[in-house]
């Protein structure tokens, strides 16, 4: 049996479930860190969830709301300092998948959470980079989630911030990344995976009740469609209570449910 | 020897106009009391390193401390865009602000570059991206000896950095714990160091390894209770998550921000003149 959901809780479980149990996976804040803890809470119990601001095996009780919350401290195997983070933990090769947001991406995976407009006089000045560029870089694997529209999902990047497939193809090995970078995007609307030889984006799965024109109405790109285009598998009741339960754990203790950023 | 002080002497010996500043604490243990006291005095074209320049220098870019910001990230933390950072630098309000945009890996290596009294930092980074093009400090060097390209950096070598910090005992030796960030790196790589605590002890009782700036390598060490907050300190209190959205209304609007900083820094004497303004609901309903 299937319960009522939005489209956000699709996006926040399907890219859960894209997080393997033990898999140690470095965490971006907001809808990242939503996932990955829903994945910890169901079928994942063993992920090692690691922030930028040092704790290592984090098990956050309710979302941290911040980066650097006392909470993902007080319950990490261990918290150590941010160089030791960045260059022991994610440039040691130690981590298996990023988890990032991002505020645009092109068709290739690049990500740009730095300006819209010319870098000098910005139409938007957004946050920066933050630890993103390296986690996209060195992570074995990343995975982006993003709610999708035509401000987001963009055909060109006024800049690169963090490097997907760079413009396709070899291009990414050729520059000598050592990860091998995005193995997937979970919008609100579906699912977008590399195409094996050309990078490119393309639609994997559509979550339930979207279609095709939904998702070309929503993407900057003539987005391509794969040749075996499945439906995601809808949220399961358990995966749902337990997300909506630690938004409401998370609301209580903050007021607001987390992953507002 | 680490002096203890006032926070208004210590920042009228240390922090003088023009200085390169570090005020570090990665979303926990921020010095916002410092951050007002410099602002108090009046600082001028100080250029300010963080990593995450936080509301602490939203406040000091919006009161017109500052000509220089080098960051890695700048937004508010689960709320959004740092207004006033983003005012000075689409509009050159109150004055121009220079930036300088680094990532948080090099900006993290960057300080232990400093630390350790190096010119430069290297790392795996930046490959691809653009900041190359907008920054001419991020730079490349080969391994001698495997003749991969790594990005190299400058180092971070502030005259000042200003930490916050649980305790520290009689004598000035300083302990931090929980997310301590880069504020070891941030101090040793400082031509001096301001420390506020939360409390002065006797002694640290602290455990062997614990994180531990020893007198020696401190300027001065003022006891400031609750000097960190809005941000939180471990152990003594939470952080103030309404603040922190509540800013986003204040700093939004240049007159509002003006009449905030006015009436919660400007007019204040110090911190304590200003966390008693956080409590009085008259003074809440005026300005949030």
């Amino acid at each position: 049996m299937t319960a009522a959901y939005t489209s956000d809780e699709m996006m926040t479980v399907a890219a859960a479930r894209m997080l393997r149990n033990s898999a140690v996976c470095f965490v971006g804040i907001g809808l990242p860190s939503t996932a990955a803890n829903l994945a910890r809470l169901t079928h994942a119990p063993d992920a090692v969830l690691i922030y930028e601001s040092g704790p290592i095996g984090a098990k956050p009780s309710v979302l941290p709301l911040s980066i650097g919350d006392g909470n993902l401290a007080e319950t990490a195997d261990t918290v150590v300092s941010t160089p030791e983070i960045f260059r022991y933990w994610l440039q040691g090769g130690r981590i298996d998948v990023g988890f990032l947001g991002a505020a645009q991406l092109d068709r290739f995976a690049n990500i740009n959470t730095t300006v819209v407009g010319p870098y000098k006089k910005p139409k938007v000045r957004l946050p920066g980079a933050g630890g993103a560029p390296e986690i996209s870089s060195s992570a074995k694997e990343v995975l982006i989630i993003i709610k999708q529209s035509k401000r987001t999902l963009v055909d060109k990047l006024d800049f690169i911030t963090s490097v997907g497939f760079l413009n396709g193809g070899d291009a990414r090995e050729k520059a000598g990344l050592p990860g091998k970078g995005p193995v997937a995007v979970i919008t609100d609307l579906c699912i977008l995976c590399p195409h094996p030889e050309t990078r490119e984006l393309e639609v994997t799965t559509i979550h339930p009740g979207v279609d095709r024109g939904m998702i070309i109405g929503s993407t900057g790109w003539q987005i391509r469609f794969a040749s075996e285009c499945g439906v995601t598998e809808p949220p399961r009741a358990q995966e749902l209570q337990v997300l909506r339960d630690l938004k409401e754990r998370t609301a209580a203790a903050h007021g607001v449910q987390g992953d507002a950023a | 020897m680490a002096e203890w002080a006032s926070l208004s002497e210590a920042v009228a010996a240390h922090v003088h106009d023009g200085d390169t500043i570090a005020m570090e604490g990665f979303t926990h243990l921020i010095p916002f009391a410092a951050g007002h006291e410099i602002i108090r005095q009046g600082r001028r074209r100080l250029s300010l390193i963080r990593m995450t320049p936080d509301l602490i220098y939203d406040q000091l870019i919006g009161a017109g401390c500052a000509s220089k910001l080098t960051f890695s990230w700048g937004g508010n933390p689960g709320v959004g865009s740092l207004h006033r950072f983003r005012d000075a630098v689409e509009n050159d309000w109150p004055v121009p602000l220079d930036i300088e945009e680094r990532s948080h890996s090099d900006l993290a290596n960057a300080y232990v570059a400093g630390a350790a009294n190096l010119p430069f930092a290297v790392l795996r980074g930046y490959k691809g991206s653009d900041f190359a093009r907008v920054n001419d400090k991020i730079r490349s060097v080969t391994c001698p000896f495997t003749g991969e390209v790594l990005a190299a950096t400058p180092a971070v070598r502030p005259d000042v950095a200003v930490i916050h910090a649980q305790k520290a005992d009689w004598k000035g030796n300083v302990l931090l714990w929980g997310i301590i960030g880069v504020q070891k790196e941030a101090v040793l790589a400082a031509k001096r160091a301001i420390v506020t605590v939360e409390e002065r002890v006797r002694t640290l009782d602290a455990p062997p390894n614990a994180c531990i700036l020893p007198s020696w390598v401190v300027a001065s060490v003022c006891e400031v209770p609750r000097g960190a907050t809005p941000s939180y300190a471990h152990g003594y209190y939470e952080r103030d998550n309404s603040f922190y959205r509540a800013w986003d209304g204040i700093s939004r609007d240049r007159e509002r921000f003006s009449a905030w900083l006015n009436r919660h820094v400007h007019k204040t004497q110090d911190f304590k003149e200003y966390l008693s303004l956080q409590n009085d609901p008259k003074v809440q309903a005026v300005y949030q």
